[in-house]
This record gives C-alpha cells, sequence and structure tokens, in this order.
C-alpha cells in the first residue's frame, strides 16, 4: 500500500544543503500497524510529512495506495491528504470554538461530502471513539484524551488507507496515553486500519508490530516486534 | 465547499474576536457612513435649490448696481460707488416693454419696527402691485401692495410669515397699525412662509415703494437730487428669450449710464440660471471635497482590515495548516479567507448605509436640508465596501493559501 524507494529531502539552509532524508526505502501492507522511530533531527518529521503528503520529495519514489504521489501538484496533494491519510498530531490542532462533531465533520467538507451524509458519517466516527455522547462539546470542554480521540474520529472519518500519528501520546498524561493507544490498536485490530505511529518513545512504539528506527535521515533498523504490548489489556479483559 | 460553509465560517471567526472586529470595520462604517450622508444631502440640497430657482421663476432676470466681481474685491475698492436710478427702471420698463410681462423696482433698507412691546430691525422693501406675481408669492391673509397704494402714497404694509409671527405672535396682523422708523403704517396683508429659499420673503416688510421715497427712506434713497433703487427685477415673457432680454437690458442701462465700450458696466444682470449654476458649483465643490475625505476613510479603513486580516492569518497559521493537512486546496483557503475579509468590509458597509441613512435623515427631521437618499447611493456605497473588501482581502488570503501545509501545522 505504501511503496517507497530511495526517497530523499534535500533542504536549503542558508549557504548548507542539509539532506534530512538520505535514501529511505520501505513498504506497508495493507492493515499493518507500525511505527518510526528516532530522536529529533533523525528525519522522522520529514518522513512523516512526505508519507502524509503535506510535501513532495526531493528525489526517489513513493506510490501510495496504487498511485504515485511525488510529481504531483498541490491541489492533487491536497485531494490525496483529504481521501487517503488521517492525521494525528501530538497537539490535537482541533478548531476553537468549534463543536466535536464539526471537528471531525471538517475532512468531508473539503471532499465535498453533502451535508446530512456528512453529519450521519462524523456521528459514526464520534462513537467509534467512544465519544458519541459529547458531539456537541467544544474541544476546551473537553479534556487532553477526549480531545485526541475526536482528533481520531476526524481521521478516520474519510475512512483513510492509512492513520498517520504524530506523537499521538506526547501532551497526554500517562493513564490517557494507555486509553489512546489502545484506541489505535483496537482499530488496527477490529477495523484492520494500518496505523503509522511516529515517535521517539520506545515504549509507544513498542505497541505495534513492526518498528522502523531511522537516524541521520536513513533507515537503520527495520525488524518486526512480535510480542507488542496490549495497552490497557490488564483492564480490558 | 459551498459559499454558506465559508460565510460561517467567517462569522465564527469574526465573533471569536468581537472587539477586534468592531474596532477594524469602524473605518469603513464612518467612509460609507459619510458617502450615504453626503450624496443624499447633497442630492437633497441641489433638489431644493432647483425648486427654488423654479418656484422663483426661471425667467426672472434681477439688476443690481455693482461690478460683477471675480473672486474677492480687493481693499479699498467700495461696492457702493454705482448706483442704479429709479429712471433706469422707467428706461427699461418704457423700451422693453414688449418682451416683458413686468419690470419692477425695489428699494431696500433696515429700519426699527415696532408693534405693542415688539421692536426689532427689519428689512423694509420698497416696491409695486407687479412684485407679487413676479415672485409668486401667495397670500396669507388680506391683500398685497397695489398701485392705488402707490398712487396715493398709502401707509400700507404687507408682512413676510416670519415678521408677521414675531411682531403679533398669535394675533391675525391684518388692520393693525405698526410702526417703522417712528411712521405709522397699517397692516393689509400677510404672506404665506416660502420657507429658507433663496430670497424668501418670510423675513421681510413690504411698503408701497412711492410712500416710501415721500415718508421713509428720506435723503438716503436719493442721490443728486435722482431717486435710488436697489435692483430691479425683470419678468420675461417666453423664457427662452432671458439670454437676450439681459443683453438688451444691459446695453439700454450702458447708454444710459453713458458707459464708454471698453469700460466694464456698473451694474450687473443676473438670470436666475446664473444664480443655479454658482450655487451648483459652491454644491459640486462641496460634494468633491467631502467625498474625497469619504474617500481616505475608505481607503484607511480597507488598509485597517487588511492589517487586521494579516494578523488573523498569522495568528491561524496553524488552523491553516490542519485545513490543508485534512484536505483543502489552496483554493479553499484563499476562498474562505477572502469571504472573512469580504464579510468584514460588508459589514462595515452595511452598518455605514444605515448610519449615513440616519444622518441623512436627521438632516431632513432637523430641518436643516431635506434629504434625498437614492438607490442608487446606497447601492455605490455597498459596492464600494464589496470592492474594499475583494481588494484588501486579497494580500492577506493569498498569503493564507500559500502557507506551506507542514510549516504551518509547526508554527508556534
Amino acid at each position: 500500500m505504501i511503496e517507497t524507494s530511495g526517497l530523499t529531502k534535500v533542504y536549503q539552509m542558508g549557504g548548507d544543503k542539509v539532506h534530512a532524508l538520505d535514501g529511505a526505502s520501505f513498504t506497508v501492507n495493507k492493515g499493518e500497524m507500525l511505527a518510526i522511530m528516532g530522536p529529533s533531527g533523525s528525519g522522522k518529521s520529514t518522513l512523516m510529512s512526505i508519507i502524509g503528503c503535506l510535501d513532495a520529495p526531493s528525489g526517489g519514489t513513493y506510490v501510495l495506495d496504487g498511485v504515485s504521489v511525488e510529481n504531483l501538484d498541490e491541489s492533487s496533494l491536497a485531494e490525496i491528504r483529504g481521501r487517503k491519510i488521517g492525521f494525528v498530531f501530538q497537539q490535537f490542532n482541533l478548531l476553537a470554538r468549534t463543536s466535536a462533531l464539526e471537528n471531525v465533520m471538517l475532512p468531508l467538507t473539503y471532499a465535498g461530502v453533502s451535508g446530512s451524509e456528512r453529519q450521519e458519517r462524523a456521528m459514526k466516527a464520534l462513537e467509534r471513539v467512544g465519544l458519541g455522547q459529547r458531539t456537541h462539546h467544544a474541544p476546551n470542554e473537553l479534556s487532553g484524551g477526549q480531545q485526541q480521540r475526536v482528533a481520531i474520529a476526524r481521521a478516520l472519518v474519510n475512512e483513510p488507507a492509512i492513520l498517520l500519528a504524530d506523537e499521538p501520546t506526547g501532551a497526554l498524561d500517562s493513564k490517557t496515553s494507555v486509553e489512546i493507544m489502545s484506541l489505535f490498536q483496537s482499530l488496527h485490530r477490529e477495523n484492520g486500519q494500518s496505523v503509522i505511529l511516529v515517535t521517539h518513545d520506545a515504549y509507544v512504539a513498542r505497541h505495534t508490530e513492526r518498528i522502523i528506527k531511522l537516524s541521520d535521515g536513513r533507515i537503520v533498523s527495520d525488524q518486526p516486534n512480535p510480542n507488542p504490548i496490549q495497552a490497557g489489556a490488564a483492564r480490558e479483559e | 465547499m459551498l459559499f454558506s460553509e465559508n460565510f460561517k465560517i467567517a462569522l465564527r471567526a469574526l465573533r471569536a474576536n468581537k472587539m477586534r472586529s468592531v474596532l477594524t470595520i469602524l473605518g469603513i462604517v464612518i467612509g460609507v457612513a459619510t458617502v450615504v450622508a453626503l450624496l443624499s444631502i447633497g442630492k437633497g440640497a441641489s433638489a431644493s435649490i432647483t425648486d427654488q430657482i423654479e418656484n422663483g421663476g426661471s425667467n426672472l432676470l434681477t439688476i443690481s448696481p455693482g461690478k460683477i466681481q471675480v473672486g474677492l474685491p480687493s481693499l479699498g475698492q467700495s461696492r457702493q460707488t454705482s448706483r442704479m436710478y429709479y429712471s433706469d427702471y422707467q428706461t427699461l420698463e418704457r423700451l422693453l416693454a414688449t418682451d416683458v410681462s413686468a419690470v419692477v423696482p425695489v428699494y431696500q433698507a433696515s429700519y426699527m419696527v415696532k408693534f405693542g412691546d415688539e421692536s426689532f430691525t427689519a428689512n423694509i422693501s420698497g416696491v409695486v402691485a407687479e412684485h407679487k406675481d413676479i415672485r409668486s408669492f401667495t397670500m396669507a391673509g388680506g391683500r398685497f401692495i397695489t398701485d392705488g397704494d402707490n398712487k396715493s402714497g398709502a401707509l400700507t404694509a404687507v408682512l413676510g410669515d416670519q415678521i408677521a409671527r414675531d411682531l403679533f405672535g398669535s394675533l391675525y396682523p391684518v388692520g393693525k397699525t405698526i410702526s417703522i422708523n417712528g411712521v405709522k403704517f397699517q397692516v393689509v396683508g400677510v404672506l404665506e412662509a416660502k420657507g429658507s429659499s433663496l430670497g424668501s420673503p418670510d423675513e421681510l416688510i413690504f411698503i408701497p415703494i412711492e410712500t416710501g421715497y415721500k415718508k421713509l427712506f428720506g435723503d438716503s434713497a436719493a442721490y443728486n437730487g435722482k431717486k435710488t433703487v436697489n435692483s430691479i427685477l425683470v419678468s420675461v415673457l417666453d423664457s427662452d428669450k432671458t439670454d437676450e432680454i439681459s443683453a438688451r437690458a444691459e446695453f439700454i442701462l450702458r447708454r444710459s449710464h453713458n458707459i464708454a465700450t471698453a469700460d466694464e458696466s456698473d451694474f450687473n444682470v443676473l438670470s436666475q440660471s446664473d444664480t443655479l449654476e454658482t450655487l451648483n458649483t459652491v454644491t459640486q465643490t462641496l460634494t468633491i471635497f467631502l467625498g474625497a475625505i469619504a474617500g481616505i476613510s475608505l481607503l484607511v479603513g480597507g488598509i485597517g482590515i487588511m492589517n487586521i486580516m494579516l494578523v488573523s492569518v498569522t495568528e491561524r497559521t496553524k488552523e491553516i495548516g490542519l485545513r490543508k493537512a485534512v484536505g483543502a486546496t489552496r483554493n479553499q483557503i484563499l476562498t474562505q479567507f477572502l469571504i472573512e475579509t469580504i464579510t468584514l468590509s460588508l459589514l462595515g458597509g452595511i452598518l455605514g448605509i444605515l448610519l449615513g441613512v440616519g444622518i441623512a435623515s436627521a438632516f431632513s427631521v432637523s430641518g436643516l436640508i431635506a434629504s434625498v437618499i437614492t438607490a442608487d447611493s446606497i447601492m455605490l456605497a455597498f459596492t464600494f465596501s464589496l470592492i474594499i473588501g475583494v481588494f484588501f482581502g486579497i494580500y492577506p488570503a493569498f498569503r493564507a493559501a500559500n502557507l506551506h501545509p507542514m510549516v504551518a501545522l509547526r508554527y508556534e
């Protein structure tokens, strides 16, 4: 579903060329849940931007869900982001003074989905993340964990090929982090949702089935994690 | 993405910063209000001027002493050096007879007027019977000065509406006796109010001109033993011939005043259309001047809106990044911010129109100028604010649309 080959990204910093990404090649299959790990400056944010079609690579090829995206123009990239990728950010990035429901409806609005269908699908997504009762609350009336659930519902609402989560538990306490990780795992297990976690936290990364490690813009290891931690397993069983 | 959705987003963003939004549109409100009020009042003013002129008769020529002055009179040059005589009136009446309905002399001076305890200074106008028709006066009661009054030198007076009120209050003036400079006059008529129009008779007292020369004006109305007049009014029969009669009157008077061909006339002949033109020029200059101020206000208002929108784009960089991440295209962001600016400026425009209409109505109610609010001026103001919204909104909107999604998302 994701096939990259020799992805590079070069930034011009003053007079110097910085190779943020220096030939990353990997494949992600449908339904996989994996983590991209690395310390800050390793290029994982750059890689996430390229996978998420927020940025175009300087070189290499990238096929997402059968579409070659490395040479697409801005508006085609926007369309692909809207249709195939669901983003979850560390800071939730919800629109202030806007209800949970409307926040979740946002991607559908840009995708041109009609009003009634939009509402129905957004409700379903909110129910899926366990917030069916809080649809009309604005972000400032929700806890951090609830806000991140709204953000996850927003990422899910377009039924994306990939859920791309950038440090999704970075702004949450450990108890809430467990809930969020548990939600990702259940989405993966029960709905077959492909999930890519981008994190510097090894503990978070061990919740996935495969860990790609980046350093200095290169993939230094890409290994399966046969026994992922089951978040909140003790409580759920 | 529908317009209504963008509009909703815009309203939400503007509500989020109510105070800021209000202050931002204030410039537009003031500018638009000025434009609307100005156009309404200007239109009202010129309508009432035109109305007054037509009321006064478009075929009326006013001949008065003095040179036509261009600009300010130079120092030391007195306007009182030239005079017109009663004999000028007689000459004109004789020579223009076939083409005019009437030629009338007017001698005007101010004197103390008294009735009971009331006394004040008023303008006394010595006139003949035809004066009433030439100036289209209407009687509120009694009669106007007659030929008989002039022949017999009767001590009769006709009061303008305001004078009648000031002197008599609620009393009916006709039949009462007033004193003008100590001379007793009997009030024989009162004129209907004409309002604050040009040469309104409301604050005048009319007496027979012959009576005036004999009993009231005295020496001041004579020069070198000849009776003088302040002005001569000529009512032309055919208004198409006004210019021709004007030229003939000038020729006749120049000859009787013995003015050499090269010299300027010591009197001037003014038609009502000349007066209209002069007044219109003044009104137009004023309108252009105030219009320029309104334009500057709109420009400043527009810059204010642009400034705030730039701030808003910076503040909402993260929001823009998020919107792009969930699939908003460049054009959708551009439209969103453009509509936000247009909403701001249109809101200012609508408030400005309301305020402008209010100001114009206040002018009407206060009786200063009957303003005329036209759909034209409202459409113009509306269009103006729309154009300002687009013009000053396009740059901030481009700034927003051109943000790189990744950079915007990481913006702190």
